[in-house]
């Protein structure tokens, strides 16, 4: 039997098989673009914003945009109800986004992932705690609690990601602790056991390998909720306090002038819009290349 | 002495209770996937396990290495009281005791190289000072396998199923173990395939001294390879012997249907099959007295309610039933 002759090319690893399923789906490498395009805009906020976000000018109080009457090109998404422009606003506004998304899910996720695998791997009395603090924190309604946290503690940047974090991690820790069940079940990891390894090696090296692919696509589908929640919650003014620049206040800011200045708030609304359906339709695309059994 | 004796050895499993349960003091339900099992294995030899799928087999086999806890019984190891050790002890011990799997797709990381699955016994057990030296080891080793060197670096996805369970065997081997559990290790493969690897089992065997547990369903595997054989229904040994006197001159009832069943070449009507009734009963609920009378042609009254014991019918051959007096032979009467 040649050995050679049977085994495919060497460089040829799973993950790579995965990325190239993913960059030939066109349109979730177009939104994937997006969100690229969302980050690079917050991380270079002072040098891609027109004017100062905080500057106010009452001269140019609820300016249109300016392709309409009485608007001007260098503030082309018009201003404010005090004169601030509308488009560097939505550029600094987009780090409160981003930040907050990516930190709350980093932070959940790192949670969820070992609660997961302790729950999962370890099973007994440590899955029956993890898996009832689960249950209960699922029990809790998402944003109301939000809300309850966030007047309880005040407003704040942390506060925030505290306020959507203790709860968000359940959902990773739930596909993880699902996923480590059937995982450690495998012959793979009784054979780790037979050779003498510990509990926290099967953990992180045999088993958290083989679970992530999950936990990424979840990930990513999740940040998009969560960056919804940090909009809702700005918009009720328990977010990032102003003056500084958050969208869910400017969509807020915008609501009392509604008829007579629509683009206050539309254009912040249309940025989370534009961002979340980014996300989502890209984390799809994730999903089908990293994790095929759940697409339809 | 021994390398290998199992004493009175069990894992049971039970049943969880819900509140119900407890609430109307309801038994836990119990399986006995393994019963009360008595066994030595000699430095060198192939003792071979057999019996039908869910008797218990796979269970012993982790069971001795304590892969599974035992629930009662001792394992002792070269004059270690495998049962007794703790942790610390029972990992310098795995290093002596392994296990190949029968699944050579299931038991290899699809996320680690080769050389991670196979060199990580020598980091468990610090056994390669530098990772210059852990790549040398497990090269030295595949290539005892039947790898070639320049696949160290690759995944198991890119293997085939021989292949794997090569990798498979050489992971076991590194760590220079003297015994090895083998867990039905060819019965996944093509036949062709399965050749190959027994062929290198025994190759390995010779050549590193070692000692096997071959845990098998399949006959003709068992008794191309065995020194002695034992043999399982539903958790228990019912007859165990050197493997000429079990292949040729089966007591148990149990035994003879099975060599009854294996397939021959050579149909000259020696044998009739001897066909069992029913299925193997639930180990959640079994048949009192012994185990196997709920299907034995031969069963009398005294099989329903006492559990017959191991007695001595040849040299180191023993077996389990009521009615060995009588020199039964389902194989006799079927030949008539």
């Amino acid at each position: 039997m040649s050995l050679a002759a049977e085994t495919p090319a060497a460089s040829e690893t799973i993950l790579r098989r995965n990325l190239a399923t993913f960059t030939g789906n066109r349109l979730a490498m177009l939104c994937a673009l997006i969100v690229v395009l969302f980050v690079v805009m917050a991380v270079f906020a002072p040098w891609i914003a027109p004017h100062d976000p905080n500057e106010t000018d009452l001269f140019r109080r609820l300016q249109p945009p300016g392709w309409m009457a009485g608007g001007e090109w260098s503030y082309v998404l018009g201003c404010d109800a005090l004169g601030r422009d509308i488009l560097s606003r939505i550029v600094y506004g987009a780090r409160i986004s981003i930040f907050i998304g990516i930190v709350v899910i980093l932070v959940a996720t790192t949670i969820g992932i070992l609660a997961g695998l302790a729950a999962g791997y370890l099973r007994g009395w440590v899955d029956m705690l993890i898996s009832r603090i689960v249950d209960i924190l699922l029990g809790f309604p998402y944003l109301i609690f939000a809300i309850g946290l966030m007047a309880m503690m005040g407003p704040g940047l942390w506060n925030i990601i505290f306020a959507l974090a203790y709860k968000e991690w359940v959902i990773p820790a739930r596909v993880v602790r699902g996923e480590t069940l059937v995982t450690r079940e495998l012959e793979y990891v009784e054979a780790a056991r037979a050779l003498g390894a510990s509990r926290g090696h099967i953990m992180l090296r045999e088993i958290l390998p083989n679970v992530l692919s999950p936990v990424i696509v979840v990930a990513t589908i999740r940040m998009a909720h969560v960056i919804i929640l940090e909009a809702s919650l700005s918009f009720l003014g328990l977010g990032v306090q102003p003056p500084t620049a958050s969208w869910g206040s400017m969509v807020a800011d915008g609501r009392a002038f509604m008829l007579e200045a629509w683009w206050v708030s539309t254009f912040p609304g249309l940025a989370i819009l534009f961002l979340v359906l980014a996300i989502n339709v890209a984390s799809q695309g994730l999903r089908d290349a990293f994790d095929p059994r759940f697409s339809e | 002495m021994s390398l290998l004796k199992v004493e009175g050895l069990s894992k049971h499993y039970e049943g969880r209770r819900g509140i119900f349960d407890r609430l109307t003091g309801a038994k836990h339900t119990v399986v006995r996937a393994v019963n009360e099992i008595n066994l030595t294995v000699e430095k060198g030899e192939i003792l071979g396990l057999i019996g039908e799928s869910g008797c218990g087999k796979s269970t012993l086999g982790r069971a001795i290495l304590r892969l599974h806890e035992p629930t009662r019984g001792e394992v002792t190891f070269d004059g270690t009281e495998v049962t007794a050790l703790d942790a610390a002890a029972l990992k310098a011990m795995r290093r002596r005791m392994q296990i190949i799997f029968q699944d050579p797709y299931a038991c290899l990381n699809p996320r680690r190289t080769v050389a991670e699955i196979v060199g990580l016994p020598l980091k468990l057990h610090g056994l390669a000072a530098n990772d210059a030296e852990l790549r040398e080891k497990v090269a030295a080793i595949c290539a005892k396998v039947g790898l070639k060197p320049g696949q160290i670096d690759r995944y198991p996805h890119q293997f085939s199923g021989g292949q794997r369970q090569r990798i498979g065997i050489a992971r076991a081997l590194i760590s220079h173990p003297e015994f090895i559990v083998c867990d039905e290790p060819v019965s996944a493969l093509d036949v062709s395939i399965q050749a190959q690897i027994i062929a290198l089992l025994l190759e390995l065997k010779r050549e590193m001294g070692l000692t096997y547990l071959f845990i098998s369903h399949d006959i003709s595997v068992i008794g191309y390879l065995a020194d002695r054989v034992a043999v399982m229904y539903l958790g228990e040994i019912v007859e165990m012997g050197p493997v000429e006197q079990i292949l040729a001159n089966p007591r148990h009832p149990y035994t003879q249907s099975l060599m009854s069943a294996v397939p021959e070449v050579d149909h000259a009507g020696r044998n009739k099959r001897i066909r069992l009734a029913g299925d193997l009963p639930s180990p959640l609920n079994p048949p009192k007295g012994c185990k196997f009378h709920t299907r034995c042609p031969l069963a009398i009254d005294a099989c329903r309610s006492q559990q017959p014991g191991a007695e001595t019918v040849g040299p180191g051959h023993t077996a389990a039933c009521h009615r060995l007096a009588e020199n039964l032979s389902l194989l006799d009467e079927t030949q008539a």
